[in-house]
């Protein structure tokens, strides 16, 4: 309806008149956006938070994470010089905290990118050649990791990979993307059948040119509210491994401070301030995304509201 | 009609994950850093003959497609290797670590989705009322906490502070009989707690959305419009049919709860097979992490398998699809 307006000035290609579209449909879908109050207080906590994770090296300086450079009395109670106490080696746990934010935010993207990137490309390539034998196979092994326990295989890959940073990311990314795929797939199914497909199809079209000009932009709003609610999974998953053990150990994340304090006995010696805010600060972040998640869902997909 | 055919069809499917699931982790255990042999050398409590008789139970000595032929054999005949800290049969081990968890996941199950029926109906029939907002939210902020932080939350207060029940394992010992059942209980009642906690947002948000689906269906509106009560188009039409998709939702989450039963048996060290894993990992126990790891898909197959037989009888819609 809005392209007839745009098409009355001669000059314009049809990509120029797509991308005004699409900064048009982008203003309306902000505008609806912002009249969801809970989709905006999870976006405002969001940002606090990624502040907090892009300034942290400037905050705590990297001695402050030091074990043996530790200045504070160990575990000591909330004082005014430590608001949150500290840890068994006298580390701050504030500091500790601030310099979490930027680990446990880093894993949780880039899970969310890996799955993203496996579940759409699985997802993609099952709808678009529905019923086929590639879809036959993508979508046995779609099923396969939705039918797995997801935490025993994530244990088995991640006691064979080895405890590193990267290898969670991965073991998160590779036991996540199947909701992924199987709700991109739905996506792609419905989209190859419609009619402008079947033009460009009859005009000669190729595989790659409809997939990219027709069925990724519309399964693009799946995946992008998608990609929002699995950032949060990815931080609980992340969390999960470290308090297993699983985690990097070198690198201090929410998970990991949560592990030290359990794994120090936090829980009969009641060291409530170690224990406590990581775990808060996860209940925030994963809440604010799945907030942000679900509004972005009603936005993006309003026939889909489901949940 | 299509009845046999469905049952037929969806078992097949059963029996080909489970072996996708053996190839898998057949595979899994090949590409370990350092060969099998090496690992089993390194554990101080095998023995050499305990090493040559898992050897020849592996048959690593033969081509890579015997290994897997196997491998498949033994794994279907019921022997998983020896572990490597007890020098004991995976099996076996499992086994006598099985008890706890089926109790833990088969209460905590019960009492979520108890718990999240009661409180989606409720809130999705009186949609916006002060209890449907307020659970709607109690519900995401419990779907958003880690489930080991949640537990060792409820250690600290109930256990610690309180007092009021036992802060870890399976029973005191020492007890027989009804002293021994109510111990055993008691023990049970955090964990229990902390994983129901867990999983009954997931089950109260789906009922609450498949009701409000289910109350604008026709057959809803006919019920109303020839005058039954209110009460009794709840419990007698839009009920039982709201139901449906929360019903397998109880068995697809089962790998879900499982994997919640790991770090929840983690945190309240109670033997069961979730702690197992836990030692397992911090031993590096590659043996019984591959045996917890079949065992537990197995019997998430299982369920699964059970949940689409079900379905199809509830709903004879599904079977003709």
């Amino acid at each position: 309806m809005r392209e007839a307006q745009v098409t009355g000035a001669a000059a314009l290609t049809p990509r120029r008149i797509a991308w005004t579209r699409r900064r048009r449909a982008l203003a309306t879908h902000w505008a609806t956006y912002r009249r969801n109050r809970q989709g905006m207080v999870g976006l405002v906590v969001l940002a606090l938070f990624l502040l907090i994770a892009v300034l942290g090296p400037v905050v705590v300086p990297a001695s402050a994470l030091d074990p043996s450079a530790a200045e504070g009395v160990p575990l000591s109670a909330p004082s005014v010089g430590y608001p949150l106490g500290t840890d068994n080696f006298g580390r701050s746990v504030l500091a500790l905290l601030v310099s979490g934010a930027r680990i446990s935010l880093l894993v949780g993207f880039a899970a969310t990118i890996g799955a993203m990137l496996i579940g759409a490309t699985v997802g993609v390539a099952s709808g678009y050649f529905g019923g086929t034998r590639i879809d036959t196979v993508l979508n046995a092994l779609t099923n396969w990791f939705l039918v797995v326990p997801w935490l025993v295989l994530a244990i088995a890959l991640a006691t064979i990979l080895g405890a590193s940073l990267l290898n969670v990311i991965v073991v998160i990314a590779v036991t996540s993307w199947a909701s992924t795929a199987r709700l991109v797939r739905a996506q792609a199914l419905t989209v190859r059948e419609r009619t402008y497909v079947e033009r460009a199809r009859a005009l000669g079209a190729g595989h790659a040119h409809v997939i990219v000009t027709h069925v990724l932009p519309n399964v693009f709003p799946v995946l992008f509210a998608n990609t929002v609610l699995t950032v949060a999974l990815s931080i609980l998953s992340e969390t999960t491994l470290s308090i297993l053990g699983l985690g990097d150990t070198t690198a201090v994340s929410w998970g990991r401070i949560i592990e030290q304090a359990f794994s120090a006995g936090a829980l009969t010696a009641g060291y409530w301030w170690w224990l406590i805010p990581p775990g808060l600060a996860i209940v925030a972040v994963t809440l604010s995304f799945t907030m942000c998640g679900y509004a972005l869902d009603e936005v993006l997909n309003p026939k889909l509201r489901e949940r | 009609m299509g009845a046999r055919r469905y049952v037929v069809r969806k078992a097949l499917h059963a029996v080909a994950t489970l072996f996708f699931v053996l190839t898998f982790n057949f595979f899994l255990f090949r590409v370990m850093p350092g060969d099998p042999i090496a690992l089993l050398a390194r554990s101080e409590r095998l023995s050499p003959d305990d090493i040559a008789r898992q050897q020849a139970e592996f048959g690593l000595d033969r081509p890579l497609l015997d290994q897997y032929i196997f491998s498949v054999r033994q794994t279907l005949t019921g022997s998983l290797g020896l572990s490597l800290t007890t020098a004991k049969p995976v099996t076996q081990t499992i086994a006598s670590r099985l008890w706890p968890t089926v109790l833990l996941v088969g209460v905590g199950t019960v009492l979520s989705v108890v718990v999240g029926v009661f409180v989606g109906t409720k809130g999705g029939w009186r949609r916006g009322s002060a209890f449907d907002t307020s659970t709607l939210y109690g519900s995401l902020v419990l779907y958003s906490m880690p489930e080991g932080w949640l537990g060792m939350l409820l250690l600290i207060v109930f256990a610690g502070t309180l007092g009021w029940f036992p802060a870890g394992g399976f029973e005191s010992g020492g007890l027989v009989g009804f002293d021994r059942a109510i111990d055993i209980a008691n023990h049970l009642v955090l964990p229990c707690l902390t994983l129901a906690l867990g999983y009954v947002g997931s089950y109260s948000i789906v009922m609450r959305s498949s009701l409000l689906e289910v109350m604008n269906e026709d057959f809803v509106q006919t019920a109303r419009a020839k005058g039954v009560p209110d009460r009794l188009v709840l419990r007698r039409h839009a009920g039982p049919n709201a139901f449906l998709p929360t019903f397998t939702l109880i068995f697809l989450s089962f790998g879900f709860v499982l994997g919640g039963a790991i770090i929840v048996e983690t945190v309240f060290s109670y033997p069961g097979i979730g702690l197992l894993t836990y030692e397992a990992i911090n031993s590096r126990d590659y043996p019984v992490i591959q045996g917890v790891f079949l065992v537990s898909s197995a019997a998430v197959i299982v369920f699964n398998l059970f949940a689409d037989l079900a379905y199809g009888y509830l709903d004879p819609r599904v079977r003709d699809a």
